[in-house]
């Protein structure tokens, strides 16, 4: 405790003489959890930062650190950056929960956000996006493309944001096609394109010839390119270069505004710790181009579907909708409550799989 | 015509010489690398390696260099006897996870009680998880002739997947939710490894430590290193000496394994907290490296352990201060390998310059 407080006090004695320093620029630091050029997750994020960096000019500075794994190594990151005098500090993955948390709690003049979690302090928000939209969008157009009625899924780590979009994946993958069945494999990583490349082979190898992924890379998609015959969707990012087949559309995740109007905030001193949740309405979860490559009335109902969800009309965990084990999770036109979502831990009735325990 | 010429001894001066001008090449190169990136190569070299030690915030940094540098340290040093030996144990990351889980387990299943007694019985379960998983590749080389560096390597991802299911089943916290990893033992005072988090100091600091004067006495005053050495320079020579070969493969698999499982406890117990699927981020194979940077010699492997430790910190502060790629710090870290076996052919042959003979 007093080694904290020693700690604190020796950061913001600092923190005052350099804030005396800079208090012209603003800077802007980012947490990457794999390299800038993952070309899914961090790639994103890293266009938020340049889209951070163009609005702003000269305004802002931002500063970044890639591949930074999940534990100690990620609190030393933070440290570092707000020692060197960041006022606002992304960080942009679901395993630098504790660390920002903790380093946080050291610099109480610094601003943090944390990304997919759910811990927050006074100078700590948590962001993330409705993925799970546009993952029913992409089970409405899978369950209609695949004809061995098998769909793999390359799943990261089991939390409830990765379980939440197998299940809104399935639910409305099973809605078009009552004899869908969904192969999920655990890979038990965020960006490693050799084991996200041999799980998409596996997944082949089992008949789906539709891959859905979790992952960062592009690995799974030139895997599917290789296969000849399987559909991906671009994860986090367009991966506009496999389309239009195997790639036949996407989920995009859009930070940018986002981060402008964060950092506007810590420059006109009106930051906030929030908690925010958007998804296709607001624009934070984008969907990209449905190639020519699926059928036109598929692409049809597909787009009617994004409009339903982008104007709220319909909510893609409506019920009746039961948990795995057969009991009773949403009735006839119950929606879904944002915390049951938050912490999702259980699949919904029809998959077969279990979630690794 | 420039020649090499076998030297009759390896060069002693070389020996001593070598790590050093490896890393000045590297330094050098690494430069030439950073300036066609568009940076001062200066700036960017000094940040990588000055930084850390002499900057404004050095005294954030140097405790770092204890945290990052003691798990290399720890391992390598278990590694230098088999190398030595000619015993190539590759799974010391392996050994490091299962020692991890092993006194990690034993701490969760105290909590919460408060004793002085936790945290010994964690390091010993720590250690004898290590040798354990490093007693199988070790057993099926004696007994069945099984390369040691293939299984001790498959192991590894074996360890990785028992991690993962440790993370998910039997260890997690009970209290988290639903999320995957286990209580956070730095937070739970009878099993932390903690000694002063500012100073950077926990026991794994100290047992490398130990463990580096322990290894220069064995190697330097005691027949059992006397019996590695002969070993790995003349097997033939060792045998008529009365050396074991079979034990000494278990010895030495047992010190490296000992001594990754304990790197792994104190590491779980104190920097990362918790037992986390991505635990390991590859302090056992990094080590491989430290082992041979340091000459197999423990004072040197100290300095080299300490060296990693400067290169990935100055490598954060680079990447953060100045926009550097990280490949372009993983470069770097890949060069000061390269040029240490480059330059290492002088120890053993000399530059001549010669006339053709015919």
């Amino acid at each position: 405790m007093t080694t904290k407080t020693l700690l604190a006090s020796a950061a913001l004695a600092l923190g005052l003489a350099t804030g005396a320093t800079a208090q012209d620029t603003t800077t802007v630091g980012f947490v990457y959890v794999g390299p800038i050029g993952d070309g899914g997750w961090t790639y994103e994020h890293n266009k938020g930062r340049l889209a951070v960096e163009e609005h702003f000019g000269d305004a802002v500075e931002t500063v970044f650190v890639e591949s930074v794994p999940e534990g100690p190594d990620a609190e030393r990151v933070m440290t570092q950056m707000a020692l060197q005098g960041a006022d606002l500090i992304f960080t942009t993955s679901f395993g630098y929960m504790d660390q920002t948390i903790n380093v946080a709690a050291q610099f109480p003049d610094v601003k943090f956000e944390h990304a997919t979690g759910y811990k927050r302090a006074d100078n700590v928000s948590t962001y993330s996006a409705r993925f799970y939209e546009g993952r029913a969008v992409q089970g409405h157009i899978a369950g209609q493309m695949t004809e061995s009625n098998i769909i793999g899924y390359i799943a990261s780590y089991p939390i409830p944001e990765v379980i939440r979009g197998i299940n809104a994946a399935y639910l409305h993958a099973k809605e078009v096609n009552p004899d869908v069945e969904f192969r999920i494999i655990w890979a038990y990583t965020w960006f490693d394109p050799a084991k996200e490349a041999e799980a998409a082979n596996v997944l082949i190898e089992q008949g789906a010839d539709v891959i859905l992924q979790h992952t960062d890379s592009t690995a799974p998609q030139a895997a599917a390119q290789a296969a000849g015959n399987v559909v991906t969707f671009g994860q986090a990012s367009d991966m506009a270069e496999f389309a239009p087949f195997p790639r036949v559309s996407s989920i995009i995740d859009d930070w940018a505004p986002y981060y402008i109007a964060r950092t506007q905030a810590v420059i006109d001193g009106t930051w906030e710790s929030t908690d925010t949740w958007d998804g296709i309405g607001p624009g934070m979860v984008g969907i990209g181009e449905i190639t020519d490559a699926v059928p036109a009335d598929i692409k049809a109902s597909a787009e009617a579907l994004i409009e339903r969800l982008r104007t709220g009309e319909y909510h893609a965990f409506t019920g009746p909708i039961n948990r795995q084990d057969g009991s009773v999770w949403l009735a006839d036109g119950e929606i879904a409550d944002d915390g049951t979502l938050a912490g999702m831990n259980f699949y919904v009735e029809g998959i077969t799989a279990e979630i690794p325990q | 015509m420039i020649m090499l010429e076998k030297r009759p001894q390896p060069s002693r001066a070389w020996t001593f010489a070598t790590p050093i001008v490896a890393v000045l090449l590297t330094m050098v190169f690494g430069g030439l690398l950073f300036a066609a990136l568009g940076q001062d190569p200066l700036v960017t070299i000094r940040t990588i390696f000055f930084d850390p030690l002499f900057s404004e915030f050095a005294w954030f940094y140097r405790p770092q260099l204890l945290i990052k540098g003691a798990p290399l340290v720890l391992i390598a040093i278990g590694l230098s006897f088999g190398f030595r030996a000619g015993i190539w144990n590759i799974g010391a990351e392996g050994q490091y996870i299962v020692g991890a889980i092993c006194g990690a387990a034993v701490g969760l299943a105290f909590y919460p009680m408060e004793s002085f007694i936790i945290l010994p019985l964690m390091v010993v379960a720590g250690a004898l998880g290590g040798l354990l998983w490093a007693m199988i590749p070790g057993l099926l080389r004696v007994k069945f002739g099984t390369n040691e560096i293939l299984v001790s390597l498959m192991l590894v991802y074996v360890a990785e997947q028992l991690l993962a299911s440790m993370a998910l089943g039997a260890l997690r916290n009970p209290e988290g939710m639903g999320f995957p990893g286990s209580r956070n033992l730095a937070q739970y005072p009878s099993a932390s490894s903690w000694i002063t988090q500012s100073a950077g100091m926990h026991w794994g600091v100290v047992t490398a430590l130990i463990a580096v004067i322990f290894a220069y006495i064995a190697l330097s005053r005691h027949i059992f290193g006397f019996n590695v050495r002969l070993s790995g320079q003349s097997p033939r020579a060792a045998r008529f000496a009365g050396v074991n070969p079979g034990k000494l493969i278990l010895i030495c698999m047992g010190i490296s394994g000992t001594l990754a499982g304990l790197a792994g406890l104190f590491e779980v117990a104190g920097p990362a907290g918790q037992v986390s699927i991505d635990f390991n981020v590859g302090y056992g194979f990094t080590a491989i490296i430290v082992a041979f940077l340091g000459r197999l010699h423990p004072v040197g492997i100290l300095l080299a352990g300490g060296l990693m430790a400067l290169t990935y910190i100055g490598g954060e502060i680079a990447q953060s201060n100045l926009g550097l790629p990280i490949a372009a710090i993983q470069i770097l870290q890949g060069m000061l390998l390269f040029f240490l076996l480059a330059v290492d052919v002088l120890t053993n042959y000399r530059i001549t310059s010669a006339r053709k003979a015919h």
